[in-house]
């Protein structure tokens, strides 16, 4: 096992730049997660942490040794695809006995290696079938035990999930993560889909455009977001563009004022989490209260969606859970909206991301 | 009222798809039906109806030498033919579908082109390159078993890099990344990942770089030199004289033995999916 190290890697093609200057630290025996919408640089950093590309500048350093200039081959990473890329000529078994036949072990050392690592997937009745035999789930898991099975310093999944369908997911991201932490292999998993990324990390990377945008824990992103761009992709957040008219107090640009802990001025948008609003009587004793009418009502079963209007130019979506006692909120009613003072995040406008 | 319209339109369409499969097959048959047919008639002179049946006429081939002689050059040839253009296409085809290099476009349509070059053409061209370089470097190359197979290999190897690079094309690049991954060099991933996936591919090349080499006559014309004749030579030189049932029983043979080759094929790779 062996911790993971990224410096200023940066990877261009052509004209694109599709990583720009990552740096990143991998805890040994670390499930961290790169998340980000397809085509911010994800696949490629992996694939210059497998060795498929070369990095156009920076360092790779995998449990302390440098091995940015080594092929893949030398490298004792174990990837799995999207694709799962099993061998389709041989057999489930064979498949997983290939890195060990590569690592030079005889027949004698590689059977029981195979059979624990097709047992650690629970495919052990199935060593004798082709993967095109297999079902999706199943070939997942062959891909999984192939690359574990040659005991890699590093374990590489490239949206590994993407192609089961939704049940099946639910129930491999729970495996992964478990067989993950029992075997503590430092593992890097690349996905576009938050939940998943949220329920299998220790920690996340979000990327945009090719850039780190932040890392942290889960609670630490949706929590504290450094910037607009995490606000927006971890989890919902209404946002109010207007500006810091002094320390302390904003005005949006429907000319509502609301009061909160951002010490900056100028123009700035600001970030609220929908669940952390409160509707009707409860906004009432709360820092910020005013009043709107109810434009839109979602009702999605676990929860209910009010859109609020509060301003002529600031709309702002309030989710309620779905209590058996809770009064649902009608289209055209007028409605008091609320929250304190912290649930509000302030990031000043670099006018990037036009319209909330 | 519309959705009648629309299953009686369904119901045609699919009558102008099996009528039109149907004649295009019966197209295809009918000369297959015909010359098998024939070659077992009694009388000499091809009449309907037969006067009789008779299997005679395949005694004859055995007794033509030529036609023994024929058959034994033109399966040489076209082994050898596959076999030069399989080494030569594969390697070929894996540049094309792997890397992107300048000129690459250009040398695909290149490499396909013999099969657009009517065989005269091609056949007149290589014997005048033949007759250049013999004058050139004085060695006799003219009429040599050396040219006629290289001639057959530059027909072949448009089908070894068109077959080769479609099955390649359905190889998922990261299967041979995976091997990398556990620690395969890139030629022990050739061998033992990249070239197995591809078998059907190789099967089906071979195969047919046989069949087209087997059965060429237009360019072969011009290659063969003197006592070396071709199967498809003998059989034209024949109708020169004769044409009695011989032929179609020679036809007969061919085509069975091409069948065969296909039906072998074929219990090792679907060709259907490659072709
Ligand atoms: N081989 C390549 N050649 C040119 N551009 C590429 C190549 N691979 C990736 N890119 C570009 O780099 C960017 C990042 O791609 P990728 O890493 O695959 O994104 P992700 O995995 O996050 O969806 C994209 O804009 C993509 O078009
Ligand atoms: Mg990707």
């Amino acid at each position: 096992m062996a911790g993971l190290r990224l410096e200023h890697l940066s990877k261009s093609f052509g004209a694109t730049v599709a990583v720009r200057d990552v740096t990143l630290d991998v805890g040994d025996g670390e499930f961290l997660v790169l998340l980000g919408p397809s085509g911010c640089g994800k696949t490629t950093t992996l694939r210059m942490i497998a060795g498929f590309i070369a990095p156009t500048a920076g360092r790779v350093h995998l449990g302390g040794r440098e091995i940015t200039a080594l092929p893949p081959w030398k490298r004792n990473a174990g990837i799995v695809f999207q694709s799962y890329a099993l061998f389709p000529h041989l057999t489930v078994a064979e498949n997983v006995a290939f890195g060990l036949e590569m690592r030079k072990l005889s027949k004698a050392e590689i059977a029981p290696k195979v059979a624990e690592a097709l047992r650690l997937v629970r495919l052990d009745h199935l060593g004798e079938r082709l993967p095109r035999q297999l079902s999706g789930g199943q070939q997942q898991r062959v891909a999984l035990a192939r690359a574990l099975a040659i005991r890699p310093d590093v374990l590489l999944l490239d949206e590994p999930l993407s192609n089961l369908d939704a049940k099946l997911r639910e129930t491999v991201r729970i495996e992964i993560r478990e067989l993950q932490r029992q075997l503590g292999i430092t593992t890097v998993m690349v996905t576009h889909d938050q939940e998943e990324a949220l329920i299998m990390a220790d920690r996340l990377v979000v990327m945009s455009e090719g850039e780190v945008k932040q890392v942290g824990t889960q609670r630490e992103l949706y929590e504290q977001p450094a910037n607009r761009f995490v606000a927006g992709f971890v989890g919902r957040s209404n946002f109010l563009a207007g500006t810091m008219v002094s320390p302390g107090r904003f005005e949006t640009r429907g000319g509502v004022a609301i009061s909160c802990a951002a010490g900056l001025t100028g123009p700035a948008v600001i970030a609220l989490r929908p669940e952390r609003l409160a509707l009707g009587s409860a906004a009432g004793g709360l820092e910020n209260h005013m009043q709107g009418t109810v434009e839109l009502v979602s009702y999605l079963g676990a929860s209910v969606d009010v859109h609020v209007r509060v301003s002529p130019a600031d709309r702002i979506v309030v989710t309620q859970p779905n209590r058996v006692d809770a009064r649902t909120p009608e289209e055209g009613e007028r409605i008091d909206v609320g929250w304190p003072k912290g649930a509000a995040v302030v990031f000043p406008d670099d006018g990037t991301h036009a319209g909330a | 009222m519309n959705t009648l319209a629309s299953i009686d339109r369904r119901i045609l369409g699919r009558w102008a798809f099996s009528g039109a499969a149907g004649l295009t097959l019966g197209f295809i048959l009918l000369p297959l039906f015909f010359v098998t047919w024939l070659a077992f008639f009694r009388q000499e002179i091809p009449a309907f109806p037969p006067d009789g049946y008779s299997l005679k006429w395949f005694w004859a081939i055995a007794k033509h030498d030529k036609f023994v002689q024929g058959f034994w050059l033109s399966l040489q040839v076209a082994i050898a033919a596959m076999v030069i253009g399989l080494a030569l296409g594969v390697p070929a085809a894996l540049c094309l579908a792997r890397y992107r290099f300048f000129g690459r476009e250009p040398l695909s349509s290149l490499l396909l082109l013999p099969l657009v070059v009517p065989g005269i053409v091609l056949g007149t061209s290589i014997y005048v390159f033949h007759v250049e370089l013999t004058i050139a470097t004085e060695l006799p190359v003219i009429g040599s078993l050396a040219g006629l197979v290289a001639g057959h290999v530059l027909v072949v190897i448009p089908w070894c890099v068109r077959l080769v690079a479609a099955s390649l094309a359905g190889v998922d690049r990261s299967v041979e990344e995976a091997a990398q991954s556990l620690g395969a060099t890139p030629p022990v991933t050739f061998f033992r990942i990249t070239l197995p996936t591809i078998r059907p591919g190789i099967v089906a090349a071979a195969l047919f770089g046989f069949v087209v080499s087997f059965g060429n006559l237009e360019m072969t014309l011009f290659l063969v030199g003197v006592g070396r004749t071709t199967l498809p030579i003998a059989i034209l030189q024949y109708l020169e004289w004769r044409i009695d049932p011989t032929i179609a029983a020679v036809s007969v043979l061919q085509i069975l033995l091409i069948g065969a080759a296909m039906a072998v094929t074929d219990r090792f790779v679907k060709l259907s999916r490659v072709v």
